[in-house]
């Protein structure tokens, strides 16, 4: 499993973040993003992990966020105090396991071997 | 001759402006099996002189192309509004074909689907980029917080486009409509049963209100 430090991540392009994951992700490791992806970088990776997928080797992703925060107050935008990315951990679909989720907590499953 | 002429066009553009239909262009986006092509169905049914948009199958991804049906009109609480709606194919994370076989499918008729739902999948986030609005539909039997729901809903709010959540399949005994609007409060929510029309209606005035 990879824990990636948001500071790692702002220092990244949209693209490389996705493949980083994707590479990881292929190679059989569970990555957890400290401060996760947009939604548009989300859409895109989900994009990207369609084109990858080949039967009997890799069958996508399981992914897990927590659902938005809501936006910012009109100060945070003056003062440029964006909201922070949620906490994500992706994984590949044979391996991670999604139990339970609600706004507050994320469950998995995590299979070694499958 | 002129003025006569010109008069009837400004009466006509006034016209135009106090009965003017709205229109919007909106995607029905959702995890397979949500039951987006049976709302779609019902939609054109109820709008469009029983028209239809494809087959409804209990085997996940049997919407693997997205289709556009072009000016709907809708009339719900004296407002109208004509819509382009596009049918997409349900978003996944992972397409896997082995899940296909469990429906009785061949391995090579899963593999050729599951091939074909990858594209699909594809097909639906190109469509994003090119709409006025989304119904999402959450099957409200399942556990509203998939990733899917979340990376469409967070998509549309940066966008800053309308969404509508629709709470399908509210006809069976386990649906929980409040389990997804407690899910996502901030977004307007309508519990519908798409295959028996229940509260059909009410969507349609939210459609009205929401695209219009």
């Amino acid at each position: 499993m990879d824990l990636i430090s948001g500071e790692k991540l702002e220092k990244m392009t949209s693209m490389e973040k996705i493949r980083l994951i994707l590479d990881k992700v292929k190679n059989g490791k569970i990555v957890v993003l400290e401060c996760g992806l947009t939604s548009d970088e989300e859409v895109r990776l989900i994009e990207m992990t369609m084109t990858e997928i080949r039967m009997d080797e890799f069958s996508g992703i399981e992914i897990e966020s927590y659902p938005s925060k809501k936006e910012g107050s009109f100060l945070d935008k003056i003062f440029g105090r964006a909201l922070k990315g949620r906490m994500t951990v992706i994984g590949p679909a044979n391996q991670l396991r999604t139990i339970e989720k609600d706004k507050y907590q994320i469950s998995t499953k995590v299979s070694v071997g499958d | 001759m002129g003025i006569i002429s010109s008069l009837k066009e400004s009466l006509g553009t006034w016209i135009n402006r106090i009965f003017k239909k709205k229109r919007a262009k909106i995607g029905l986006y959702g995890p397979p099996n949500a039951g987006k092509t049976t709302l779609a169905n019902r939609i054109l049914h109820d709008w469009s002189e029983g028209e239809s948009f494809g087959a409804a199958s209990p085997i996940p991804h049997e919407t693997r192309r997205a289709m556009r049906k072009e000016g709907v009109v809708i009339n719900a609480n004296g407002s109208s509004i004509e819509l382009d709606i596009v049918d997409t194919p349900g978003m996944a994370t992972k397409v896997d074909f082995k899940e296909f076989m469990a429906f009785g499918l061949s391995e090579a008729e899963s593999k050729k689907r599951a091939k074909e739902a990858t594209e699909g999948v594809i097909e639906a986030i190109k469509w994003l980029d090119d709409l006025d609005g989304v119904l999402l539909v959450m099957d409200s039997t399942e556990d509203p917080y998939t990733q899917v729901n979340v990376v469409v809903i967070g998509n549309m709010e940066a966008r800053k486009l309308p969404l509508l959540i629709v709470a399908n399949k509210m006809d069976l005994p386990n649906a929980s409509p409040a389990r997804i609007k407690a899910a996502f409060p901030q977004h307007a929510m309508v519990p519908i049963s798409a295959l028996e029309g229940s509260n059909i209606d009410n969507l349609y005035q939210a459609i009205a209100a929401h695209f219009g």
